[in-house]
């Protein structure tokens, strides 16, 4: 059973906190992504997960059974760290087996374990070499080797990938992915990078400055983002956010022009709109008025960069032979129901309408 | 353009190099001047002390008298007994008050941190009337264990010192690694850390070895008996008030940078060792 609840863990470093009352439930067999910029106690609360580093309040079960005070080796947990860790002075097999070893495994249920891991990575060549002779990706595959050998309840990722290049980073993300699918088993995984978090998520956990922004399905992220700083951070490019005033039905852009919007926001908003939200007409339409200053063609799509008449820079999705040219003007028309709305101070999302407001909101907000 | 670079480094590199050899042979001279003389008879030491032995003068006098002295065998085995004991337990020690300190967040880690570099500072034998005292009381005095104590005491801060420092640059995912693993404190310090700080270990025993082996200070107080008598020591015993057999003196001296070098040359080639294979890694 790898059941992993978090209640009530907090972390302070001296006079700072780091961790702000984090509630986490995990099913059985989830794959769960914390993904939060550098430094907002991603880390810490993995660290803490494994027993590696004691929460000042909270407590951490896994599998049903209240782990706090136990040791890291005792908890059920394996970890996968950024930069591998393996030891040195040991061969990839030395690396495999310390582990069981050391908790007095059965020879022959090490050999087993060994030889299911090597199976699934493919490490059958390496077995006899040290880390020092093996290329990044074939590192990081040993060091999920050896997480693989414990059984463990839970699998604990710590931004796996990040010593990657970009093209094995690909490689390797989908071979965990393919891990999760045939282990079935539970997976912590944190990184900073939110192409990694939507791909390979059943639940994502945004974070921000220690605290819990959100958390939800991918899908559940990206449309209905609970506040400004997760409506930025899913989705790339990210959204474009406008400030602008809300009042009867009505939404006034800064300059630019104005937009229909949901009745229950009133006063300053900041207006999110994603770059595939827009429709371009040619200047002097019905809608936002702007110049193109920019085009980054990609091949399958392309992006338009527009200022609007405030000034604001937007992105905007186009066809790759979209026809636009630089300087000149376009109108830019919102395609229905890809307004988002958020207060201006507190930049909690502002629900659209009755229908919105009765769901339960899926953001939780500390 | 570039021919202009490479003179310009090869001259640098030569003055380099020069500065060097220079510094070289004023550290060495003294040395030299010893081995040379160990091998010439008493009125060429004194008549011409820079020239080298020749084939007339050259005479083993000096080291037949030491040799022919029965004690300065055992005089080498004290020496090496209280240099290998004083170095192992400096290591030890220092490895795991170093590893504490750069690996454990408790209150007064600092403090404990300063108080160590404060014993860099401070000789230690400004404190020989109440070492000599303590070692009386305690029983002590002549045996090679006071001397191996006082050495001990003498090399730890630096030692901790030095491998505190490399210990904070072994990354903490490793030991984190080792103790999801279930590996205890000793263990992740013994079997991960000391090897990956190879290098800091080497250099803190060439540099704690030389002065210990070296010392008359602590021999002299502390067990100037016959029985535990070191090498340094020993070589006095041909020092007398009236005459003095320089011959003896010096071949003494020689045979006693033997073993030093010896054990030199194992720790530099671990030092090399480990320092390629951080390079390599
Ligand atoms: N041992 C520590 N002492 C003090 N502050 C720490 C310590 N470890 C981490 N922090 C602080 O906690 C915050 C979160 O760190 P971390 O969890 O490593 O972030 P992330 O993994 O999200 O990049 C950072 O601001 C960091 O400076
Ligand atoms: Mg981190």
């Amino acid at each position: 059973m790898g059941k992993l609840v978090l209640e009530g863990i907090s972390k302070r470093f001296g006079a700072v906190e780091v961790l702000k009352t984090v509630d986490l439930d995990v099913a059985d067999g989830e794959f769960i992504v914390i993904v939060g910029p550098s430094g907002c106690g991603k880390s810490t609360l993995l660290r803490i997960i494994a027993g590696l580093s004691d929460q000042s309040t909270g407590k951490v079960l896994i599998g049903g059974r209240d782990v706090s005070s136990q040791p890291p080796s005792k908890r059920g947990i394996a970890m996968v760290f950024q930069s591998y860790a393996l030891y040195p002075h040991l061969t990839v097999e030395g690396n495999l087996t310390l582990g069981l070893k050391q908790a007095r495994t059965a020879a022959s249920l090490i050999a087993e374990r060994v030889a299911e891991a090597v199976r699934i990575l493919a490490l059958e060549p390496f077995l006899k070499r040290r880390p020092g002779e093996l290329s990044g990706g074939q590192r990081q595959r040993v060091a999920i080797g050896r997480a693989i050998v414990r059984h463990p309840e839970v699998f604990l990722f710590d931004e796996p990938l990040s010593n990657l290049d970009a093209a094995l980073r690909n490689q390797v993300r989908a071979e965990i992915a393919d891990l999760h699918r045939r282990l079935g088993a539970t997976m912590v995984y944190v990184t900073h990078d939110q192409v990694e978090a939507m791909t390979l998520a059943d639940r994502i956990i945004v974070m921000n400055g220690g605290i819990v922004q959100q958390i939800g399905t991918p899908s559940e992220l990206y449309r209905r983002p609970a506040n400004a700083f997760v409506a930025t951070f899913i989705g790339s490019p990210g959204m474009n956010m406008v400030p602008g005033t809300a009042g009867g039905g009505v939404l006034t852009l800064a300059g630019s022009g104005r937009l229909p919007c949901s009745a229950a926001a009133n006063g300053a908003v900041t207006a999110g709109i994603r770059p595939n939200g827009f429709e371009v007409l040619p200047g002097g339409n019905d809608g936002l008025a702007g110049t193109v200053i920019a085009s980054e063609y990609l091949g399958a799509e392309s992006f338009l960069r527009v200022r609007l008449a405030d000034g604001t820079v937007v992105t905007v999705h186009e066809h790759p032979d979209h026809g636009w040219l630089i300087d000149q003007p376009v109108t830019l028309r919102l395609r229905p129901g890809n307004l988002h709305l958020f207060d201006a101070e507190s930049g909690l999302r502002i629900a659209e309408g009755p229908d919105a407001a009765a769901q339960p909101a899926a953001a939780r907000v500390a | 353009m570039t021919q202009g670079i490479a003179r310009r480094f090869q001259i640098s590199t030569l003055a380099a190099h020069l500065v060097l050899i220079g510094f070289t042979l004023l550290a060495l001279a003294p040395t030299l001047l010893v081995i040379m003389n160990s091998f010439k008879p008493r009125k060429e030491i004194f008549g011409a002390p820079l020239a080298l032995p020749s084939f007339e003068t050259i005479t083993l006098i000096g080291y037949d008298t030491v040799l022919k002295r029965g004690d300065i065998l055992h005089y080498f085995q004290n020496s090496l007994i209280v240099t290998v004991c004083a170095l192992f337990f400096i290591i030890l020690f220092g490895a795991m008050a170093a590893f504490a300190l750069s690996e454990y967040r408790f209150p007064g880690n600092r403090l404990i941190g300063l108080f160590l570099v404060m014993g860099i500072m401070v000789p230690i034998r400004l404190g020989t009337v109440g070492i000599l005292k303590l070692m009386v009381s305690l029983g002590l005095a002549n045996t090679l264990f006071a001397l191996i104590l006082v050495y001990t005491a003498q090399g730890l801060p630096m030692a901790v010192f030095v491998m505190s420092e490399f210990m904070r640059q072994v990354s903490d995912d490793l030991k984190n690694a080792a103790r999801v693993d279930g590996l205890s404190e000793y263990t992740i310090l013994f079997r991960l850390v000391l090897p990956v700080v190879r290098p800091a270990i080497a250099t803190i025993a060439v540099f704690t070895m030389v002065p210990i082996w070296n010392d008359l200070w602590f021999p002299l107080v502390l067990a100037p008996g016959e029985s535990t008598r070191t090498m340094t020591l020993g070589a006095q015993s041909f020092i007398g008030q009236f005459i003095t057999d320089w011959n003896a003196v010096l071949a003494a001296l020689t045979l006693a940078i033997v073993p030093m070098l010896i054990l030199y040359l194992m720790f530099s080639r671990q030092l090399i060792r480990g320092i390629t294979a951080g390079a390599v890694k």
